[in-house]
């Protein structure tokens, strides 16, 4: 008997071929135990709590841009589940991968069977232009290492998501994701121990282990902005655009945490 | 048009005479291994073609174009014997061609060219250089077969050349990289991998190669047919298990009990996808695959089932 995940990733407007592969190896199989876990943490672990769903658009190319906020993927993984399981027809966003992870056996497979390719220009600007939905945080790994009393802040933008959403024509949907840094507070990063094991650095909790505590999280979407250029404007240009993003998704935060 | 196929007793280049032949070209070979039964109408001369006979034929024949199909992949011979066929035939063929007034050439390489890592692009473009070569050193031969071929674009303007990067090829005559993998009843797999290997039907990479023969490209192009599949999924499909071992362990066994023969940089091929971007071939072409991932696979395993003792096709060597 088909349960609603089943139903939802049948409704996924992907080519998948008659074994449920799409042209990305993205996989209805993978796609469905996936999202099976994603949704009981979705609704009933987090309860998490959703705004602005209608700012994605329903069809077509978009680029999800917003924070970082716990020391692990976790947000990355909410904001793929609120576009799975909220949005009618699901969406699948597909988001860029960190490069070490590609690198662990059973990690590569699973990232890329559901769609998270790894972290290179060439993947976001090709999913773009096959009108995927594209999740991008541009705080990168230094996003992720924020540390508890930096949750609701915002580091250091790269430039990159800007130049490639002029140069594909893609509406930017900031987003704000509020509550990772309560679900997993990050104390300190261990940089030297984490390299040892090839990731970037571990972050240690006040329970030593980055497991989430069960908090409430808030996805907040904001209205597209589309900016017009070719990609390839002088860094000024590019910047005072890159910063009106971060603004808007600063704003979404203070809103959100209101 | 007079054409001559270097390497015409592989199986995909016999598709490829064939075919000429049905159009009506004069199809000249050149393979030491020669072709027992070859069709009526084949000029076959059973010469290696880096030897001075093999000019004579160049000489005497005046083709009007060449398909270059002379090249061995990395599991069938040893690293000298590799170089001295990929690359040294492949200069031997260019200079000739140059020599003897032909007018066109496609090479006929393969997408394997890009190499596989865990940073390599899912999709490659033409313009995109090799990668983790020096991880898989088996690889440089045909790497530089491929740039050799490429540099006669601007070397040798007279030749109007194209290098064909084609996907694996797959169908019931079991003959290729890929189906020398999945031949056995065992597919082995590293544990935790699962990559997305992309392949053709045999037919559709011979129907391939001779439009662009016909379209008279120019350039480089990477050639495939229907959507990639994930390993395990082409061996569920083709009726064989998989054998997931951890890295360390299967390359120990690689080449025993069955298993196919891999050499170790190799093994980064069976956790890491090559997969082509061949939309620029199909728009200058208007190439069209036949067969779809699923009918490919099938066609091969309903003429080699899991436990299949030999190939129908001898394998060259």
């Amino acid at each position: 008997m088909p349960d609603d995940i089943s139903a939802r990733v049948d409704r996924l407007e992907l080519p998948f071929d008659a074994r449920g592969v799409d042209d990305y190896g993205v996989s209805k199989w993978h796609l469905g135990v996936v999202f099976r876990a994603l949704a009981f943490l979705y609704r009933n672990y987090f309860h998490v709590k959703c705004t602005g769903l209608e700012h994605i658009p329903a069809r077509g190319r978009a680029m999800l841009v917003g924070n970082h906020s716990g020391g692990i993927a976790l947000d990355a993984a909410m904001v793929i589940a609120s576009c799975f399981l909220e949005l009618d027809p699901p969406r699948l966003a597909q988001g860029m991968a960190e490069k070490f992870i590609n690198r662990f056996p059973f990690a590569s497979t699973w990232t890329a069977r559901c769609g998270q390719l790894t972290g290179l220009p060439q993947h976001a600007q090709r999913l773009l232009e096959s009108d995927r939905l594209l999740m991008v945080f541009p705080e990168g790994a230094r996003g992720t290492a924020k540390l508890w009393k930096e949750r609701n802040s915002l580091v250091e933008f790269g430039t990159g998501f800007l130049r490639l959403a002029l140069r594909t024509k893609a509406p930017i949907v900031p987003f704000a994701f509020l509550g990772g840094g309560d679900a997993i507070p990050t104390v300190t990063n261990l940089y030297k121990l984490g390299r040892m094991i090839g990731v970037p650095y571990l972050p240690v909790t006040p329970w030593l282990l980055p497991l989430p505590r069960p908090v409430p999280l808030s996805i907040h979407y904001g209205e597209p902005i589309r900016f017009e250029g070719t990609g390839s404007e002088d860094d000024d240009a590019t910047q005072r655009q890159v910063d009106e993003v971060k603004a808007r998704i600063a704003a979404l935060i203070e809103r959100g945490g209101q | 048009m007079k054409v001559l196929i270097p390497g015409i007793a592989g199986l995909l280049a016999r598709k490829v005479a064939v075919r000429l032949l049905a159009m009506g070209h004069e199809v000249i070979g050149i393979d030491p291994r020669g072709w027992p039964g070859v069709p009526a109408g084949i000029e076959l001369h059973a010469l290696d073609i880096r030897k001075r006979a093999a000019e004579d034929v160049f000489r005497r024949r005046r083709p009007d174009a060449v398909i270059h199909m002379a090249t061995i992949s990395a599991l069938l011979a040893d690293a000298e014997e590799r170089y001295r066929i990929n690359l040294g035939g492949t200069r031997a063929v260019f200079e000739h061609c140059a020599t003897y007034g032909v007018r066109q050439m496609v090479f006929v390489g393969r997408h394997t060219y890009y190499g596989a890592g865990p940073d390599a692009p899912l999709y490659h473009s033409e313009s995109e250089p090799p990668q983790e070569l020096g991880s898989y050193p088996e690889l440089a031969d045909l790497v530089a077969a491929d740039l050799y071929a490429a540099n006669a674009l601007w070397r040798l303007p007279a030749l109007e050349t194209v290098v064909l990067r084609v996907c694996y090829t797959l169908g019931p005559s079991a003959h290729g990289t890929l189906a020398g993998f999945l031949r056995g009843r065992f597919v082995p797999m590293v544990l935790g991998f699962d990559p997305l290997f992309q392949f053709m039907h045999e037919d559709d990479a011979a129907a391939a190669i001779v439009t662009a023969l016909s379209a008279g490209l120019h350039g480089i192009y990477n050639v495939a047919g229907p959507q990639p599949l994930p390993l395990s999924v082409i061996a569920e499909e083709a009726g064989r298990r998989v054998l997931p071992l951890p890295e360390i362990l299967l390359a120990a066994v690689l080449g025993r009990a069955g298993l196919p023969r891999l050499s170790r940089g190799a093994l980064a091929h069976i956790k890491y996808p090559i997969v082509v971007d061949a939309s620029l071939f199909r728009r200058d072409t208007g190439f069209a695959h036949r067969f779809d991932e699923l009918t490919t696979v099938h066609t091969f395993s309903d003429a080699f089932p899991a436990g299949g003792r030999s190939s129908p096709v001898p394998m060259p060597g």
